[in-house]
């Protein structure tokens, strides 16, 4: 991927659930590669649809959507799962991880499904690309444990340390901190930037919460930049 | 291998649907292999009940009734067949060796076979089995009487004990009025078991069955008073003038057929002569559909066990949707997600079949000579047969097919829930 492309263009995106109302309508939207950016989100203004079709799972839309440069509406279906696993990393709001991996096993999965982001480990093995990412949020001393011990805040950084491994460009993160009080919040997004900045990946912020919104580069509000059904 | 891993490890977590849903596969196909063992096990028995033994003659009748009371015990003979008509056959050149027998009689209800030492060397089951004394040894007086195993135990008889014998067959209450109370047969020994027809039988020599009967006129015991006593019978002094049937053995098996025909038409006495493998293949398919009837069963047990499977598959997906979603997000598109369910499907059925595999060589091991004993059945403890592997096959490859119903249901579902899911 080029340095250049911006992370996310959106032009003239119209998107409804089969014949029903339309949900999205966005006219632009785009975010630079390495941006920190904070999207306000409010429940009901299509962040979650927003967010599928970025991921590529939802198709349907008309308008055009580029991914790191890259026109996802021109790859199959297997492309666009394959460009996912590789490109981006995804953080849930809640229940980021597999309950019968460990840790480790967590952290390494995506890496494990996809040879083309496991090749972007430099040659590091994957346990120690693992402990890397794990030692910097903190989390290294957890490795072992089974994921279903953890803390909310440990689960969400170990969701953080594999969304980041293989140093996805793009990390989209939806609502990881709502779950956190807000000391916590700071700390891990404080760790989470920490970790982007060594990636180089651009991080998309979405949340519905505004006290965190300052610590970013850039603030959007959807419901500016959605003009469906408003 | 990562979905593989995968599979593996999310079976692992759920625990006991797993172990349950494997127990079920394993159980059903531990009865579908081990009906088909016992299955063979019977066919076998059955077809070894005698072995070695070329010719059953008897007087001209049914083949089937021939077998069966020669063999089996079971029904009468309507004519026997003269003493001097055996020694013809006996002392035929194309002859081996033959076993006389002479029915007629019995001791509460098992049937009493006079005989000779022939019996005891010669008699053959499955395959190359020959009768051997649990205790004692072999009748050699007239009056004594060697048990089958069966009758020993259930009569509680031992060597030196005194057994009187009953004409015709009478159930095991009756003790008719025709005993041969005169002349009781002492037990010089007991027969170890065969798990054949052998077991509950009493033997006793030609001259027995003559001695007792030697006093009788048309049918009818002596009147009191006329009775010969027994201490005057030798077994030299006694006549043997007829018997019921014979097994012959020929010199070479190519005679057989030869010897088979020169007996049906032998002139001096109507004969029929019964190759006993070929019989009892005939009697074997007579009663053998109970064995289909079993198989199938089976077969409704096996598809019982895949669908429990399902079940506990299809119902687990919902509580896993979130996982789906994860992997989903983490770049596993559908076909990865179909493999997964698929895989989890066919582990579940591999592990069943082996579990079951498992259970039929523990069950056999430990209940074959229980079953042996008790019903005379010898179930061969082998690798699966050919048609068990079929099965086995079969049910993998099923477990495989049904994997796909699962798997279509949690790519309908990825594909609605996309990244989220509404918890």
């Amino acid at each position: 991927m080029s340095e250049r492309a911006p992370a996310i263009r959106l032009t003239d995106l119209h998107f409804s659930y089969g014949k029903g109302p339309e949900i999205l309508h966005v006219p632009a939207f785009q975010v630079e590669a390495g941006e920190r950016v904070f999207l306000f989100g409010p429940s009901g203004s299509g962040k979650t649809t927003l967010l599928g079709v970025l991921a590529g799972v939802l198709g349907g839309y008309t308008g055009n959507v580029e991914v790191l440069g890259r026109d996802i509406a021109k790859l199959s279906g297997s492309q666009r799962d394959a460009f996912r696993g590789s490109h981006v990393g995804y953080i849930f709001q809640l229940f980021n991880l597999i309950p019968y991996l460990s840790v480790m096993e967590n952290i390494t999965l995506p890496c494990r499904l996809s040879a083309e982001r496991r090749g972007r480990l430099n040659g590091v093995s994957m346990d120690q690309a693992a402990q890397t990412v794990a030692k910097r949020l903190g989390i290294d001393e957890l490795l072992a444990k089974r994921v279903t011990n953890l803390s909310v805040g440990q689960q969400q950084r170990v969701a953080a340390a594999r969304s980041l491994l293989g140093a996805p460009e793009l990390i989209i993160a939806d609502e990881p901190t709502s779950s956190l009080d807000y000391d916590h919040r700071e700390r891990f997004l404080e760790l989470l930037f920490e970790s982007c900045k060594a990636a180089g990946s651009t991080l998309l912020f979405v949340s519905h919460d505004r006290s965190l919104m300052h610590l970013f580069d850039r603030q959007l509000s959807l419901p500016d930049i959605n003009k469906a059904g408003f | 291998m990562v979905l593989l891993s995968l599979a593996y490890q999310s079976l692992k977590n759920r625990v006991l649907t797993t172990t349950l849903t494997v127990f079920s596969i394993g159980l059903s196909i531990a009865l579908l292999i081990g009906v088909e063992n016992v299955r063979v096990g019977a066919r076998e028995s059955f077809a070894n009940t005698i072995s070695q033994t070329d010719l059953i003659v008897g007087a001209r009748g049914g083949s089937l009734q021939l077998l069966l009371y020669s063999v089996f015990r079971i029904g009468a003979a309507t004519n026997n067949i003269t003493y001097q008509t055996y020694e013809h056959w006996k002392n035929h050149a194309a002859v081996a060796w033959t076993i006389p027998y002479s029915l007629g009689d019995s001791h509460r209800g098992f049937r009493v076979v006079g005989t000779d030492e022939n019996f005891y060397t010669h008699y053959r089951y499955r395959r190359d089995r020959s009768i051997t004394f649990e205790s004692g040894r072999l009748p050699q007086e007239v009056f004594e009487v060697a048990l089958g195993s069966d009758v020993a135990r259930t009569l509680g008889y031992k060597t030196g004990d005194k057994v009187v014998i009953t004409h015709g067959v009478a159930s095991a209450a009756g003790r008719g009025i025709l005993d041969h109370n005169d002349k009781p047969f002492t037990v010089s020994g007991v027969l170890a078991k065969t798990a054949t027809p052998v077991d509950r039988s009493l033997y006793i020599p030609l001259e027995g069955i003559s001695a007792v009967h030697i006093d009788w006129t048309d049918g009818a015991p002596p009147m009191p008073g006329e009775e010969v006593p027994a201490a005057k019978i030798t077994k030299q002094t006694m006549k043997i003038d007829q018997i019921t049937s014979f097994l012959l053995r020929s010199k070479s098996r190519i005679d057989t057929l030869r010897l088979q025909r020169e007996i049906s038409t032998y002139s001096e006495e109507p004969l029929q002569a019964i190759i006993p493998g070929l019989t009892l293949q005939e009697l074997w398919r007579t009663i053998g559909y109970a064995e289909d009837a079993l198989t199938v069963v089976t077969f409704f047990v096996i598809i019982v066990g895949l669908l429990g499977m399902l079940v506990s598959l299809y119902t687990s997906l919902n509580e896993r949707r979130r996982e789906m979603a994860i992997l989903r997000a983490i770049g596993a598109g559908p076909v990865k997600i179909i493999s997964l369910l698929v895989l989890e499907s066919f582990l579940l059925s591999i592990a069943g079949c082996v579990l079951g595999v498992l259970l039929v060589y523990v069950l056999s091991v430990t209940f074959q000579p229980i079953v042996e004993r008790h019903f005379g059945l010898y179930v061969p403890i082998q690798a699966p047969t050919a048609t068990g592997w079929i099965y086995l096959g079969a049910v993998a490859a099923a477990g495989l097919v049904i994997g796909f119903i699962p798997a279509w249901k949690a790519y309908r579902n990825t594909l609605s829930d996309g990244l989220s899911v509404r918890l």
